[in-house]
């Protein structure tokens, strides 16, 4: 996972890598609690892109996490989906609390 | 193609990626689309992961995966020997879930309902659950 912050515009940038799953996703959402802690940033983006599988599990850290944000008054985009990770998250509504990101942010 | 497998795995979280990756790999002589495999892929991961999480309650057990394939047709049986689901209709309901307070999500049998053709749960309390999906593959 790549974790990188930009003090400036206080964006937490989130880069998921390999595949998220019930198994996984519990050291992720771990590590990106661990960083909103530690920024308090303002904006987070959940970039996709090293994502190569995904299922409801990934939809459940997403949504435990925008929780945490929501308590600091921090937003928060996705970005760099694939066609199947598209799939499972339009199916759960998440994009209208977290949408996707229009024009993509390059970090890192 | 007729073809049948049977696998059995322990209910250990570590095991979710091994089961759906396997039933994949089986489903694959049927040359099915990118999508049809990740579809297939996503609806084993819940229905173990189901096991796993709401069946077994992260105790040991075992979950059996039966997967015949006739034609284009497959089906995917996963079979867990754990506490059963009370009330299954209520269990079927996209964002439902037992476990408010962790990061479920509770949309694991929506999500089976729809990358399959057809998804059907048969659960005894105390005795266990088994999930039986089907999907029918595009012509080759």
């Amino acid at each position: 996972m790549n974790i990188t912050y930009d003090e400036k515009k206080r964006l937490l940038c989130i880069g998921f890598e390999g595949e998220i799953d019930h198994h996984t996703c519990l050291e992720m959402a771990k590590r990106v609690d661990d960083a909103i802690h530690k920024y308090l940033p303002s904006t987070v983006i959940f970039d996709f892109a090293k994502v190569s599988f995904m299922d409801s599990s990934g939809i459940g850290m997403l949504l435990g996490r925008y929780k945490k944000l929501l308590r600091i008054g921090a937003t928060a985009t996705i970005q760099n989906i694939s066609e199947d990770i598209e799939k499972i998250l339009g199916m759960s509504g998440i994009f209208k609390i977290i949408p996707l990101q229009e024009e993509v942010y390059f970090y890192g | 193609m007729d073809n049948e497998m049977k696998l059995e795995i322990k209910s250990k979280s570590c095991n979710e990626a091994f089961a759906r990756i396997a039933v994949a790999a089986f489903v694959s002589q049927l040359d099915p689309t990118l999508e049809e495999i990740a579809d297939v892929k996503t609806a084993v991961s819940e229905a173990v992961t189901n096991s796993i999480i709401h069946g077994y309650e992260n105790q040991d057990g075992f979950i059996h995966i039966h997967c015949i394939l006739s034609g284009r047709d497959i089906e995917i049986e996963v079979i867990d020997y754990g506490k059963g689901i009370e009330n299954v209709e209520m269990a079927k309901q996209p964002l439902f879930t037992s476990c408010p307070n962790s990061d479920r999500s509770g949309m694991g049998f929506t999500i089976m309902e729809n990358f399959m053709d057809e998804m059907k749960v048969e659960s005894i309390l105390g005795m266990g659950t088994k999930v039986l999906m089907k999907k029918t593959l595009k012509e080759g």
